[in-house]
């Protein structure tokens, strides 16, 4: 299994990560070895088998349709690293 | 070469719950920011979502109203992407398995019914609202719009103008009222769509690229969108040019759209199963209970209209648009109202003027009660045309009953033989000329004195009458 | 007083043979003495453990009903939510987070009014199996502190073994409560998925995560799980069904139990010492009463590569909300939206985290789904049908829970493939959603302790604990000499 250094660079900036030249590269061989090994389960025939999400099996957990009390908007804001007092502050965004 | 419009909707309403998608937090409009929230729906660690049934219960009633199969084992997936307004980084939506599918709608287009495929309709949170305009330099997230639930409603590329989609969003809204699961309040944004676009030759049977276009905030500017999207890729065909997929965003003042991403820069967005949360299985109890909860639907209650009123098809089509124009024709016939007088009140003078205040269609301030009294007014003689016009403004300002109005303004006609003859008389013996010209058979003699009475009785003497006993007192001059 | 089990601690203060306060300072004490060379705590809260200690004391002066815990001073795997107590999940990116709620076990266990000691180190987010990958600090083993605790729960472990909180509670996704628990000597269980609320875990991998007890015993095991298992409406995994109380249902009967020994996890690299431990065992439990035969789960080598991808893919996507807005750490210089992300994730998260973040991520991104995350949740369903067939068979498994013992600091670092192939007994409990339990059952020739894995099916947290309450009877524990 062949990965190369500009396709880890690619799934870097899909998963919000900066790396560095050395990184990069530790990270292509890195990958390429455990990639490699979790290509051991292409010796499985697989075909119709279903997927399995969750090991046991259950279905329909709801609530129901009832108001609980908010939290406190400033013990929700406290953790934030950056807020002007009424939300969270990110550098300007135009989309 | 002439050109096809080819247009696909995928509406997303947010659901009148109680309660968000995944929390207990109120699902409420406005508010001061971040005071609707909590740790499961601003996704802080370790926190997990429940599902609201309500949401479940709303989007099988919207797909058995759009006539989908409801899909009894469906599940939900996580939709990956990176933007403040969505705190988990992820927005829990639905991929491969949507609550319904394989619905449609029938719309009106000049008269004639045309079938508009659903493709599906799944649910989903909202994101929050970023807030642009405080600072030069800082967006600030609101969160409280976080996990409201939506669904989105996704139409087959079945649409071939922009008027025939906005007829297919008018039709999509009135369904959503009717059922009672979206309050589709366009200006708070509780209704919103994204259009696909894309041309082909006429005759040619495949699709050509089409485009999508986003942040489009009313149906009007869905529809100067789709025009400007149908025109520019027009023009790019008729020079030889290639259409190339995008996505555009919608300038609504500039009116224009521009260039948001490109098919090389599309997300990526790694959906997967969302382990937190179990499939949802729904039976055929289930389902059976919801279709008992659905109303008669706005074409239904056309078709009744017309065969039970015998209203004219246009009229049948505009009172029903809206849920709660419907139901206020309905209880105001229920009273007793003729079903024609009802209707040409509602769709001319009453639209009219809730059209001028901007208010929503249907948000009537008095009672059906009182345009019942209205009309009877009218039908008995008491008041004329004109006057029942400044009775109806009148209602509007202060919602009373109308034989009140009426009479606090003085408005009731006079309908005394004695009395008017006694006007008659007087504006004879003013007008002898008049009376030369009517015997002389100028018949706009006639239309003149008419008016001097009108105007001697400031408006109250009752036309008609006025009218038979004018004439019998000129053949007798 | 910091040698005594958790059971006993608990049966003393109701009998007021001893009190919270006392225990709780014997403890603090303890953890003054042997942390600076363990150092199992991220944080100890000595003064308010001390407080809540009395607050015990006092409801049981007075006559109050009390928890079924009370005054026994525990401490948790600082994954767990614990309301305005640091939760770091020994991450930079968490360092001073302090979440507004408690986990639906933290809650328990003031309702039970345990005293919280503190937060216990672990591999950052849970990814690791051997707590080097802290942010923080290296957890040592107390049985040879040149030598790592297990992970990811090496903090829980060690400190359990080192007699530094009564019990403790840790977290496993493909071993982490097992592994640690056999390198440091003590019991711990990977109950049933589905039994103990997540409600406030911090996710790793959501379809793999559980919560289990950390104890010097089984019987403390038994009453710890039955402290915290139960439905939850706050999470939708959660089962909902009644439960026995397990403690009371101890049994040390093991008369006609039909154990399945499967040989694919006594292959080649399985450390001879742990086999001979293991089959040793085994006589044992057929001395009791019990039946063992050697058996087959064909499919368990590709387990591990399964639970590589699935809990790589779960990660990418539970770890994307650290992004330095809502809380956590930011980092200092960006130019803009993107580039806070990815700064602030770069710098904040530790080289094995942005490892699996990056698998994850490469598993799940277009053109690779089905070929790893879809291809690893078939191969899920074909390895539970291996153990669905196995049970109908066998009441229980009994395996290794580890190729080797603790081995040294620094030894596995540099191959991350390679520390990955240490899961190989433990990962496909979780694949299975299976309750699993381990306590020590010999020691190595260096004295290091071998554990010995029971695995049971679905909800059968019974049969596997009466197995090991069975067995550590006839087990000679040595504490570590710190």
């Amino acid at each position: 299994m062949k990965i190369t250094k500009d396709e880890v660079l690619h799934v870097a900036k899909l998963a919000r990560l900066k790396l560095n030249e050395q990184e990069a590269e530790a990270l292509t061989k890195d990958m390429e070895n455990i990639i490699g090994f979790a290509n051991k389960l292409n010796e499985l025939e697989t075909e119709g088998v279903v997927p399995t999400a969750h090991a046991i099996p259950m279905s329909n957990a709801f609530r129901e349709d009832v108001v609980k009390p908010s939290y406190d908007h400033d013990e929700m804001l406290k953790n934030a690293p950056s807020s002007d007092g009424e939300g969270y502050t990110v550098p300007k965004v135009v989309e | 070469m002439k050109y096809e419009t080819v247009i696909g909707l995928e509406v997303h309403a947010e659901l009148k719950t109680d309660t968000k998608i995944y929390c207990g937090c109120k699902n409420e409009f406005g508010g001061d920011p971040n005071t609707h929230t909590c740790p499961i729906c601003t996704g802080m660690p370790g926190t997990l979502p429940v599902l609201n049934k309500k949401v479940v219960d709303f989007a099988i009633k919207a797909g058995l109203a759009m006539n989908c199969s409801i899909t009894q084992y469906s599940k939900q997936d996580r939709k990956n992407y990176f933007y403040p307004d969505l705190p988990k980084a992820y927005q829990i939506s639905q991929f491969d398995l949507p609550l319904c599918q394989n619905g449609y709608v029938d719309i009106m287009v000049n008269g004639e019914s045309k079938r508009i495929g659903i493709t599906r309709i799944h649910i989903e949170e909202d994101a929050g609202k970023m807030v642009h305009d405080d600072y030069a330099n800082v967006s600030v997230a609101d969160y409280n719009r976080c996990g409201v639930p939506l669904i989105e409603i996704v139409s087959e590329p079945d649409l071939r103008s922009p008027e025939e989609a906005h007829i297919f969003l008018e039709t999509l809204k009135s369904i959503l009222e009717y059922t009672e699961v979206s309050d589709c309040k366009m200006q708070e944004g509780s209704l919103r769509c994204d259009v696909n676009v894309s041309l082909r030759p006429e005759g040619q049977e495949a699709f050509g690229t089409r485009c999508e276009m986003k942040n489009i905030n009313s149906f009007r500017a869905a529809v100067r969108s789709m025009e400007f999207e149908q025109n520019r890729q027009r023009e790019v065909l008729e020079a030889g040019g290639v259409i190339e997929q995008q996505t555009r965003r919608w300038d609504d003042v500039k009116g224009e759209s521009v260039v948001m991403r490109t098919k090389e820069d599309a997300h990526d967005y790694r959906y997967f199963p969302e382990p937190d949360l179990l499939p949802i299985i729904i039976s055929d109890e289930w389902i059976e209970e919801i279709k008992k909860s659905i109303p008669e639907l706005p074409e239904q209650r056309r078709l009744r209209y017309i065969k039970e009123y015998g209203l004219p098809e246009y009229d049948a089509l505009i009172l029903t648009s809206s849920k709660k124009t419907a139901d206020f024709f309905d209880a105001t016939v229920d009273l007793g109202a003729t079903p024609k007088a009802a209707s040409n009140w509602i769709m001319g003078d009453i639209a009219k003027i809730t059209n001028d205040k901007e208010i929503e269609a249907g948000d009537i301030p008095f009672t059906p009660a009182h345009l019942c009294a209205l009309i009877s007014l009218i039908e008995k003689g008491t008041i004329s045309n004109s006057a029942a016009k400044k009775v109806l403004d009148a209602m509007f300002e202060n919602p009373e009953d109308p034989a009140k109005i009426v009479e606090k303004l003085g408005l009731a006609q006079v309908s005394d033989e004695g009395a008017l003859m006694q006007m008659i008389q007087d504006v004879l013996e003013q007008n002898p000329q008049s009376i030369v010209d009517y015997k002389a058979g100028k018949d706009r003699a006639l239309g003149f004195l008419v008016g001097q009475i009108m105007k001697n009785s400031r408006g109250k003497a009752n036309p008609q009458i006025i009218n038979k006993l004018l004439k019998e007192a000129l053949d007798q001059a | 007083m910091h040698t005594w089990t958790a059971h006993e601690i608990r049966d003393k203060i109701k009998n007021k043979e001893t009190s919270s306060k006392e225990v709780t300072k014997a403890y603090l004490e303890r953890i003054e003495q042997v942390e600076n060379k363990v150092e199992s705590y991220i944080t100890v809260l000595a003064d308010e453990a001390l407080s809540a200690a009395e607050a015990v004391d006092k409801k049981i002066a007075s006559g109050e009903e009390v928890g079924s815990l009370a005054g026994v001073p525990i401490a948790l795997k600082d994954n767990l939510c614990t309301k305005d107590i640091p939760t770091t999940c020994a991450s930079k990116m968490l360092e001073n987070f302090r979440p507004p709620y408690d986990a639906t076990v933290s809650a328990k266990m003031k309702e039970a009014d345990t005293v919280l000691l503190g937060k216990l180190n672990m591999d950052e987010f849970a990814m690791g199996s051997s707590t080097e990958n802290s942010y923080f600090k290296k957890t040592k083993n107390p049985y040879d502190i040149t030598k790592v605790p297990g992970g990811s729960s090496g903090g829980s472990a060690a400190c359990v073994a080192a007699d530094e909180a009564a019990f403790t509670l840790g977290s496993d996704t493909g071993g982490s409560i097992r592994q640690p628990a056999a390198f440091c000597g003590c019991v711990g269980m990977k109950p049933t998925y589905g039994t103990v609320s997540r409600f406030g875990l911090v996710a790793f991998a959501s379809s793999l995560d559980q919560i289990g007890p950390m104890t010097k015993d089984v019987r403390d095991c038994a009453m710890v799980y039955d402290a915290i298992v139960g439905y939850d409406p706050m999470d939708s995994t959660c089962v909902k069904c009644d439960y026995i109380n397990f403690e009371s249902a101890l049994s040390e009967s093991v008369t006609g139990l039909k154990i399945g020994v499967p040989a694919e996890y006594f292959g080649e690299g399985i450390d001879p010492s742990i086999q001979k431990a293991i089959y040793a065992a085994l006589d044992t439990f057929k001395a009791l009463g019990a039946d063992y035969n050697e058996m087959h789960l064909p499919l368990n080598e590709y387990a591990l590569p399964a639970y590589y991808m699935i809990s790589s893919a779960e990660a990418s996507s539970n770890l994307a909300r650290f992004d330095g807005v809502k809380y956590g750490f930011r980092a200092e210089k960006f130019d803009d939206l993107f580039d806070l992300y990815a700064q602030t994730r770069s710098e904040g998260f530790g080289d094995e985290v942005k490892r699996r973040i990056m698998i994850g991520t490469y598993a799940l991104s277009s053109g690779y789904y089905d070929a790893y995350y879809k291809k690893a949740q078939q191969v899920r369903t074909m390895v539970m049908k291996d153990f669905d067939k196995a049970f109908e068979t066998y009441d229980v498994l009994v395996t290794p829970t580890a190729p080797t013992t603790a081995y040294s600091i620094g030894e596995k670092t540099s191959d991350p493939l390679q520390m990955y192939m240490g899961d190989i007994c433990t990962v496909s409990v979780n694949i299975g959603g299976l309750p699993a339990i381990v306590l020590p059952c010999g020691y190595d020739a260096n004295g290091m302790p071998i554990g010995l894995q029971i695995i049971g099916k679905p909800f059968g947290e019974k049969a596997i604990l009466n197995a090991a309450y069975a067995l550590e009877k006839t087990i000679t524990k040595v504490k570590p000499v710190l």
